[in-house]
């Protein structure tokens, strides 16, 4: 599927709720299923430091596409990482560079991602596309 | 007779709904909430009176300066300051902070000691970093115990004839701890050393007596005491300020200026370079006018109650742990909960429309000395109720709930 489908699937996901409570909740669930970065790769280097929550998100190639894993110490963070990784791993870096988070706005998340919020998810969407324009370049 | 629901009617914004919820405010640590009459006078300044101080002949000017000197005649009262030139307007704590870290750079050789507290706050640390850099003088910091008190015997042993300023908050931020300022002031006065009081947590819950404290600095900010934010005080025994050097150099802080000298104001003026902040400097005596007005007495008995049933209240929850458990404390109550990230929390809540702070607190060495990430700290004002706790204390069971 391409980025842009997986955001609508995701955006599809999230209609089905119809307040806060139960999409925080999914959230969670969300948070639980994230493909956790290996221990190895926990380190000071791949920590994204937001002041409250931490973050951290590991990038490797694999056949032109790059997969990521990540961990943060809050859930809710957890949880939209998990969203964002579901959109953008294993996926090219040209798509990864091309995408954008506008869905994130429109599955009442967009607070999440503003950069006055202290919880690391602005720099990890960086991140995400050094890594993208790190292998772009290698490519 | 102290009633809350008339209190509750002088501040507007108590009444607005946050994400379809009546507002609960416990983030009063971080900033107080404002009275309809401060509000009023921002407005009266500028609708009426708005011209530059200390410049001008005319009217206007003479207006504003009259109630800019009134203010700090109202805050020097306030304090019970001897001179009203004791009382030099800044734009908040951290500046009055670093304007005397500053000042003692022309003080200080290599080997003196600046001693701070583990309880700062990190615009009571940072600064005095700084000044250690420029002149070689060397850190020394009061340890806490478990209960996040200062460990007053350590204070002892560290203090000695090396040791030229002592500067501890009077109340701490993250944990709600009221310092024994009184025995801190006098045991450093016993070694010659100059005494700074961070006084921003304490100023919302109580007043200081400066000369009863006999502190050599006071400095407290205006928007943690119903007063506009921009704006603060350095209160400064006359001594030391004619000792300090000027911070900032411009208009204001002069006698005369050629291009081969200057020579500087007086005090305050010395201190107060530029156009200040004016209105803040009128209206935080609005601020404080209305406080004394409410009574500081009935502002410490109330807020105890408060800081009481909230503790009673949260300990119901399981798995909670209050950091900042001395026996004087202010009506401030940090804590976390077993497994659960206080980022977590804050966002839950903040649905349920209750404002607190998560986080570090800007003191991550008290987090470090904790070992944890930060915690949630709802902080009550006089004009919080025990309704509000009650509320508080169901969203973050609810929370509790979503997140285990």
């Amino acid at each position: 599927m391409t980025i842009k489908e997986i955001q609508e699937e995701i955006v599809d996901e999230f209609s089905m709720f119809d307040d806060w409570m139960q999409r925080y909740e999914y959230i969670i669930e969300l948070g639980k299923s994230l493909p956790l970065i290996d221990e190895q790769y926990k380190v000071e280097d791949n920590i994204i430091k937001g002041c409250q929550s931490k973050v951290w998100v590991h990038g490797e190639e694999k056949d032109g596409k790059i997969i990521f894993t990540a961990d943060s110490d809050a859930i809710l963070t957890k949880g939209i990482i998990a969203i964002l990784i579901r959109a953008f791993s294993n996926q090219s870096p040209k798509d990864i560079l091309d995408a954008n988070t506008d869905f994130i706005d429109e599955i009442g998340l967009k607070e999440h991602l503003s950069p006055t919020r202290a919880n690391g998810l602005v720099s990890m969407i960086k991140q995400i596309k050094m890594y993208a324009l790190a292998f772009q370049a290698k490519q | 007779m102290f009633d809350v629901q008339k209190v509750r009617a002088d501040f507007p914004i108590l009444t607005q709904k946050v994400n379809g919820k009546p507002l609960v405010y416990f983030d009063n640590g971080a900033t107080s909430q404002k009275p309809q009459v401060v509000i009023d006078a921002i407005s009266k300044y500028y609708s009426e009176i708005n011209a530059n101080i200390h410049r001008g002949v005319h009217t206007l000017s003479q207006l504003a300066t009259d109630a800019y000197e009134v203010s700090r005649n109202t805050i020097q009262n306030h304090l019970n300051a001897k001179h009203n030139h004791e009382i030099i307007f800044t734009s908040g704590t951290t500046f009055g902070i670093n304007l005397v870290a500053n000042g003692f750079a022309s003080l200080l050789k290599a080997g003196d000691e600046v001693m701070v507290s583990a309880l700062e706050h990190h615009s009571n640390i940072v600064p005095w970093q700084f000044l250690c850099e420029k002149t070689g003088a060397k850190l020394v910091v009061i340890p806490i115990n478990e209960k996040g008190e200062l460990i007053l015997s350590e204070f002892d042993n560290l203090l000695s004839e090396k040791t030229k300023i002592v500067t501890v908050n009077h109340i701490s931020n993250a944990l709600g701890t009221v310092n024994p300022i009184e025995y801190i002031i006098k045991k450093a006065h016993g070694v010659g050393a100059a005494v700074l009081i961070d006084g921003a947590q304490a100023t919302p819950h109580l007043r200081p007596d400066v000369q009863a404290l006999d502190c050599d600095f006071y400095v407290f900010s205006g928007h943690k005491v119903c007063g506009p934010t921009g704006v603060g005080i350095l209160y400064g025994k006359e001594e030391w300020l004619r000792k300090l050097p000027p911070y900032q150099g411009g208009g204001e802080m002069i006698a005369e200026v050629t291009f081969e000298k200057t020579t500087y104001a007086d005090l305050p003026h010395k201190f107060e370079a530029g156009t200040p902040n004016i209105e803040g400097g009128i209206v935080l005596g609005t601020a404080i006018d209305y406080m004394n007005e409410i009574g500081f007495e009935n502002i410490a008995a109330y807020e105890q109650e408060l800081l009481d049933y909230g503790t009673k209240r949260l300990q119901e929850i399981e798995g909670l742990t209050i950091y900042g458990t001395s026996e004087n404390k202010a009506s401030v109550i940090s804590f976390n909960i077993d497994g659960i990230h206080p980022y977590d929390i804050g966002t839950i809540i903040d649905k349920l429309g209750i404002a607190v702070r998560t986080g570090h607190h800007c003191a991550q060495p008290i987090m470090n000395f904790f070992n944890i990430p930060g915690t949630i700290r709802a902080s009550f004002a006089f004009y919080n109720t025990k309704e509000e706790i009650d509320i508080f204390v169901e969203a973050v069971k609810k929370a509790k709930m979503m997140l285990s």
